[in-house]
């Protein structure tokens, strides 16, 4: 009986798993996908398909509203087209915020998985620097590090990477106690596999559901911190736009052109809403605990 | 031919047997995506009154979907479609919500198989019996209190008045059964739907529980739904049988005549599947006359937890004074209950703990000390296989990785591992096109047959086997045991095997240790395990064992 080989079930595609379904089924998070891919492309390509440069000054056409000619978001106190300065800021800001993420989600996990599978000392260690970390007043030090260092986007993104990767390495940490006590990792061990292939290649594979989830929340929030931090004039530096700069620009003219402000903030708005969004769709999608029936 | 009813009256006992719950055409729907189409397609069956009916069969043979449907509690995604049934008198499918709770606890009660989880961790024992009455508006809170110590007491709890202010971690597995036994019972119902209650027990607990609920049922005269998949267990408690498979009733009748002249062909091989006691001794494998391969010396491992400085350090001793020899090519079984430590045995055996003091000598050399970088060396030689297919397999790798990772890691060459992991795939029975294949896909043996593939990868000198066949239907657990005992014989591979179950030891063992409280208590062939054993403890465990009357009355049958 035991020679008799099994006839497999036919294999699934990827679109066809119940993680795919969930997260289509989620119209929220599907908008904010939408969204964020249009946003994307528009900085991408906007640009270079809008009449005007971003940096081109038109004294004639000083503080036009919206919808005024070829200036389709209306032009600034210097005259320069805001529809080409926001995308332009979208560039920076997006990759800001991309790049701020992958390092914290990257710095993040790698802590995570060494203080949750290590135990003992080495995750006291590790984790209250966490705490440690997360004990500072987040813009507080945003400011303190912008005002000692050159405040280049670069720096920037270091700087904002810097202040969002204990979450990732909380939540990796608990995930790995917990995929550290299952029999496959002890069968790793059986089988005399090093510590880093148990750690990076057996675990953590299983871990990503959350630190794609957590990755996803990161970059909404580094979106957030580069607004701030450029809004308070320490982050990125003019002529080079971001949203948080352009904001600063409008604050003197909120009274007479509103739309200054109003369409970079809308902007961060969208942006940031739609990265929640995502997270949240992607979290519900990838909860196991309803696979059960 | 399967819906009609078949218990006649005349096999049935002396008194005009009366219906308590029949049940009649029963088909229930699953969602769309699951492999087939119904849970249950057209069941039906009778529970007669002051009976007790067991419902057998294998995971996924929908028993669980009939009993938790008789009580309302079907999930959401499922729809019963068809059928009829009716409890006392009254017509369970359709009744609405109110109705069927009025239902529950006073005329039907169910008993869970796990007790843990079944109880509220937060609530006193005392308070979860009262809240059963409470919760139907039975007697004032002094009478629910007189009556929940006279329950308390008749399950056979010791010391009811201090076990009501219990909590339930407090209580082991066997005492936590007891007071759902109790919860169940709090409404005087007159039925009784246990499901697989004794399942995640100790084999001797097994036997009180089984005995407290033929007691409970006789003295009521209840009438009781008892669903299993162990036929040693329905030798020991069942009137009658209904063996269930894939969601169809494919026999019905009085337990005597299932259990010794089975007709359908599934109950067959059920009943031939189910591991009896053999207690004759295997032939001693060639390699018994040289220097034995495992030898242990005076092995003791301690848990210790708290912490010393705040005096709250307590220390559990999981292995005591250990010692055993192992001959080449033979197989030695640890048996024992939870908690005996016999799977902290199993992992110092492997090095996946650290030894407190002793000697593990593996072919003449002591590995009990070695540093993990020395010991790496001997990993090869020594492999485990796992109790649980389900987690012991990495659910992100393929099975090609799985099988291939360990061998590569240890300098294989890529090509080799991939040949030899197809060779393997091949020797334990599954399609080589599993090869590329994730985990989930596969069913718990097959999972086993996998893990079983890992551990040979290495061709190595020593298995040591964790439970490996105890998360397993008995004929998926049949077809590992003889695909174990194939290796052995075609690779002289040498093997600890660890489990709980006697039965399943006497098959394949040369050799059995019997631990107790983490100390061996006796060691021995299994003629003299099984005949004449020696200690008190091998005697209550062997005495334990459900349908053993029924197995050495049938042996010739079972065999077949």
């Amino acid at each position: 009986m035991t020679d008799m080989t099994v006839s497999l079930p036919p294999q699934a595609r990827w679109w066809q798993s119940r993680v795919v379904r969930r997260f289509t089924g989620n119209w929220l998070a599907l908008l904010g996908l939408a969204m964020i891919t249009l946003l994307t492309l528009a900085c991408i390509f906007g640009p270079s398909l809008l009449p005007y440069d971003s940096l081109y000054v038109d004294l004639r056409a000083r503080f036009a509203p919206p919808l005024s000619g070829q200036h389709y978001l209306g032009t600034d106190p210097l005259g320069r087209d805001i529809a080409a300065r926001l995308l332009m800021a979208g560039r920076i800001s997006l990759m800001v915020g991309f790049f701020a993420m992958l390092l914290a989600t990257l710095l993040g996990t790698v802590v995570g998985v060494i203080a949750g599978y290590s135990g003992g000392w080495v995750n006291s260690v590790l984790m209250r620097t966490v705490d440690g970390f997360l004990s500072f007043p987040t813009i507080f030090l945003l400011l303190a590090l912008a005002v000692a260092l050159q405040p280049t986007p670069v720096m920037i993104t270091i700087i904002i990477a810097l202040t969002g990767w204990m979450e990732v390495a909380r939540i990796v940490e608990a995930e790995v106690r917990s995929l550290k006590e299952r029999e496959f990792v002890m069968a790793g061990r059986m089988l005399g596999l090093g510590r880093a292939h148990i750690m990076f290649r057996e675990i953590l594979p299983n871990a990503m559901g959350p630190i794609i989830v957590a990755a996803t929340l990161t970059v909404a929030r580094a979106i957030l911190l580069e607004a701030y931090v450029s809004f308070l004039g320490f982050g990125i530096q003019p002529p080079l736009p971001s949203w948080g700069n352009m904001l600063n620009g409008a604050q003197q003219y909120l009274g007479t052109a509103p739309w200054l402000a109003i369409i970079p903030g809308v902007a961060i708005t969208i942006a940031v809403t739609s990265f929640n969004f995502i997270g949240d769709g992607l979290r519900d999608a990838l909860d196991v605990r309803k696979d059960t029936l | 031919m399967m819906a009609q009813p078949v218990i006649t009256p005349a096999t049935a006992p002396e008194a005009a047997p009366e219906i308590a719950l029949s049940v009649r055409g029963l088909t229930i729907a699953l969602p769309k995506s699951m492999e087939r189409r119904y849970a249950v397609e057209d069941v039906s069956f009778d529970l007669h009154r002051g009976q007790i009916l067991c419902v057998v069969g294998e995971s996924g043979s929908g028993k669980s979907v009939t009993a938790n449907t008789l009580l309302g509690l079907l999930p959401k995604v499922m729809k019963t479609t068809a059928g009829s049934i009716t409890l006392e008198g009254r017509e369970v499918i359709g009744m609405g919500a109110e109705e069927l709770r009025d239902l529950r606890g006073r005329i039907v009660s169910m008993i869970f198989q796990d007790p843990l989880s079944a109880l509220n961790p937060l609530m006193t024992v005392g308070a979860q019996v009262d809240e059963a009455m409470a919760s139907h508006g039975m007697g004032t809170a002094e009478t629910r209190r007189t009556r929940t110590l006279e329950l308390l007491a008749e399950v056979g709890l010791p010391d009811p008045k201090l076990m009501y202010h219990q909590y339930p971690f407090r209580l082991s597995g066997g005492q936590r059964q007891r007071v759902m036994i109790a919860m169940a019972l709090a409404l005087e119902p007159t039925i009784l739907i246990a499901d697989e209650p004794t399942t995640a027990l100790d084999v001797t607990t097994q036997a009180q529980i089984l005995k407290l609920i033929r007691d409970i049922q006789r003295r009521k005269g209840m009438s009781v739904m008892f669903i299993t998949h162990d036929f040693g267990v329905v030798a020991e408690i069942a009137d009658s049988v209904v063996v269930m498979e894939k969601g169809h009733v494919v026999e019905t009748g009085p337990a005597d005549q299932v259990l010794r002249s089975p007709r359908h062909e599934y109950t067959q091989r059920l009943i031939a599947a189910v591991p009896h006691l053999r207690s004759e001794d295997r032939p001693a494998p060639a390699g018994s006359a040289e220097a034995p391969l495992l030898e242990v010396r005076n092995l003791v491992k301690t848990y210790a937890s708290g912490s010393a400085l705040l005096r709250t350090r307590r220390v559990v001793p999981a292995v005591q004074d250990v010692s055993f020899q192992l001959a080449r090519g033979s197989t030695l079984g640890i048996v024992g209950e939870s908690g005996s430590g016999k799977s902290s045995l199993g992992r110092l055996l492997v090095r996946l703990m650290d030894v407190d003091s002793g000697q593990i000598l593996f072919d003449g050399k002591d590995i009990a000390a070695l540093p993990e970088a020395e010991f790496r060396s001997f990993r090869p030689k020594i492999q485990m296989i796992f109790q649980d297919p389900f987690a012991s397999l990495n659910p992100r790798m393929t099975i090609g990785g799985i099988l291939t990772v360990g061998p590569m890691a240890h300098g294989m060459k890529a090509a080799e591992a991939r040949a030899q992991a197809r060779d393997l795939l091949k020797l334990v029975g599954l399609d080589t096109g599993a090869f590329g294949r994730y985990p989930h896909e596969f069913s718990g043996g097959q999972r086993q047959r996998i893990g079983i593939a890992r551990a040979l990868m290495f061709r190595p000198r020593l298995l040591v086997a964790d439970e490996a066949v105890s998360a397993l239907d008995v004929s998926i657990q049949a077809q590992i045991l003889e695909l174990l005992e194939r290796i052995q014989r075609e690779t002289g591979v040498s093997m600890v095997f660890i489990t709980h179950d006697l039965r399943v030891a006497s098959q394949i063992c040369d050799e059995i240790a019997v631990m107790h409280k983490g100390r061996i208590v006796e060691h021995g062939p299994p003629s003299q395990i099984f005949q004449t054993p020696r200690s008190d403890y091998t005697r209550e465990l062997v005495a334990a064992i459900p349908g053993e009357d029924f197995q050495r009355a049938a042996p010739a049958m079972a065999l077949n």
